[in-house]
């Protein structure tokens, strides 16, 4: 099966939404495993590696957590296949540049996804919208037992799961939430978040940039550590991390709504003004404003827009997706223009934000 | 300004920060360098796996004599390079130079999560076998004999056990 034949429309995978999500974007956990005696992909040859995804490819897309999913040999699938599975952060840039001796395996409704052969012989996650972050810690953790039975992971009785890098040993578990901070960017609070959250040991970082910087005002939280930490006690300690981050962003929230209002309603009004009418828009200004949109959504200032519809126009915007979209291979700057065509058009039935004096 | 890489003298483009325990790190690298190491993706890269690989290396230099792994035959030098191990031999052979630079890293330096269901049992009864054997050794110690043959029986009846599950 082609890829873009099984993948979900984008307008069906951007309308699940879930709890928390006027902050939270989604909740990922992954898992690095590698198979017992096997070198690690990165020092094996071509023809091992080849060897090894052969070996473990079936055992994974087999499991009945993948009944009616998809898999395919990473040389298989064209470049902008790869794009798009990067782009729903189904895999990871790094596995978008494998070629033979990988392999991919998603499940049906693209929420596990599986990579053989990256830097560990196994990837796997779950991807969840929304705050989920217990959810997909059990569906990954039950997905890896079921894994356990039929292949032979590499433990040590005082390192735990080995991979490839000692940042993952232990638990080799990647805790992360995706989310939407407009609040404490426009507050000027959020450089204060990241230092706090940072010195409890975790990471922060934007999605697509450092900081006030990070476009799209949209940040990752996950764990640093793997090792000397029970997985339940990382997801606990991630979860009220993230827990803290929503209040703090509702509280920055109201505070602009009661404090400077006319700030807040020139910025979305503006954002608007600019995606509604503009004839060329770079991805970071798309960004930028649909993050500004998207605000205004939750703030209900837009009636007739659903978060769902402003969720598929970040995914639809990004180069690949657009791409697909228009069915034709384009460079850059037809990209903007077709960016700017798409967004006019979703949002010309669109009535501008509603201000209540 | 040059590329921080090693053996790469191109101007750099890439100026990352991070904050990493509250402590503010900076990496400057070329197109080619920020391409290879997966800079471009923030999903993949973490600023913290490049700053640990290179920190490491130097404290692995500490180490005098040049290790390598006989499964993989992968070196120090190849450690330094990548800041990857090359397979599961590997944390065997460099044990020594790694344990100081995971005790910076992690939390402890013993895994106490999850365990396949496989090597559990083995495990459990490995624990309980060191268990019973500390308290029979007390036990004689306190001169108390009833106890000990009471600990000496039930260690007989585990291994017993023990060693049917492993020729099975």
């Amino acid at each position: 099966m082609e890829l873009l034949d099984f993948l979900t429309p984008s307008d069906e995978i951007s309308a699940n939404g879930g709890p928390e999500d006027h902050v939270v974007l989604s909740s990922r956990v992954r898992l690095a495993r590698n198979i017992s005696g096997v070198p690690f992909p990165g020092r094996a040859k071509k023809s091992s590696r080849e060897e090894s995804c052969e070996a473990i490819r079936p055992s994974v897309s087999g499991a009945s957590a993948m009944r009616g999913g998809f898999s395919s040999g990473m040389g298989d699938l064209k470049a902008l296949d790869k794009q798009l599975l990067v782009e729903r952060h189904l895999i990871s840039r790094e596995h978008a540049a494998k070629a033979g001796g990988s392999a991919l395996v998603l499940n049906k409704d693209e929420t596990l996804s599986v990579m053989v052969n990256e830097e560990d012989h196994l990837r796997m996650q779950a991807l969840l919208p929304g705050m989920q972050i217990k959810q997909v810690w059990q569906k990954i953790d039950r997905f890896d037992t079921s894994l356990e039975k039929k292949l032979q992971y590499a433990y040590d009785a005082s390192y735990g799961y080995l991979t490839a890098c000692p940042t993952n040993l232990g638990t080799g578990i990647r805790v992360s939430a995706m989310l939407h901070l407009p609040g404490l960017v426009l507050t000027d609070q959020v450089n204060q978040i990241v230092q706090a959250v940072t010195k409890l040991g975790h990471a922060v970082r934007g999605l697509y940039g450092e900081g006030t910087e990070a476009l799209g005002h949209i940040f990752q939280v996950s764990n640093q550590m793997t090792l000397g930490e029970s997985e339940a006690d990382i997801i606990e300690r991630i979860h009220k991390v993230v827990l803290q981050i929503i209040e703090h962003e509702t509280n920055a929230r109201a505070t602009l709504q009661q404090g400077k209002p006319k700030e807040l309603f020139n910025h979305i009004g503006r954002a608007y003004g600019v995606l509604a009418n503009a004839h060329i828009v770079s991805s970071k200004e798309s960004m930028n404003q649909l993050s500004l949109i998207r605000l205004g959504v939750k703030l209900g200032m837009f009636d007739e827009l659903k978060t769902s519809v402003v969720d598929e126009l970040f995914l639809i915007t990004q180069p690949a997706h657009l791409q697909q979209l228009v069915g034709e291979k384009l460079s850059g700057e037809q990209r903007d223009v077709h960016r700017a065509d798409l967004l006019r058009s979703r949002l010309s039935g669109v009535k501008g934000p509603q201000v209540s004096e | 300004m040059k590329c921080c890489q090693p053996d790469c003298d191109n101007e750099a483009t890439v100026h990352l920060t991070e904050i990493v325990n509250g402590q503010m790190k900076k990496v400057d690298l070329c197109e080619e360098c920020a391409k290879d190491k997966g800079v471009t993706d923030p999903q993949g890269f973490a600023l913290a796996d490049l700053l640990l690989g290179l920190g490491a290396s130097s404290e692995m230099e500490s180490v005098s004599a040049e290790l390598e792994c006989p499964t993989c035959g992968f070196t120090q030098a190849d450690f330094k390079k990548t800041g990857r191990l090359g397979c599961s031999t590997c944390y065997t052979v460099f044990a020594e130079p790694l344990e100081g630079m995971l005790k910076q890293m992690h939390k402890g330096t013993q895994h106490v999560g999850k365990v396949p269901k496989a090597l559990r049992a083995k495990l459990d009864i490995t624990k309980q076998r060191d268990s019973l054997a500390e308290q029979l050794q007390k036990a004689i110690e306190t001169e108390n004999y009833e106890e000990a043959a009471r600990l000496r029986d039930q260690l007989k009846e585990l291994e017993s056990v023990g060693s049917v599950e492993e020729g099975s």
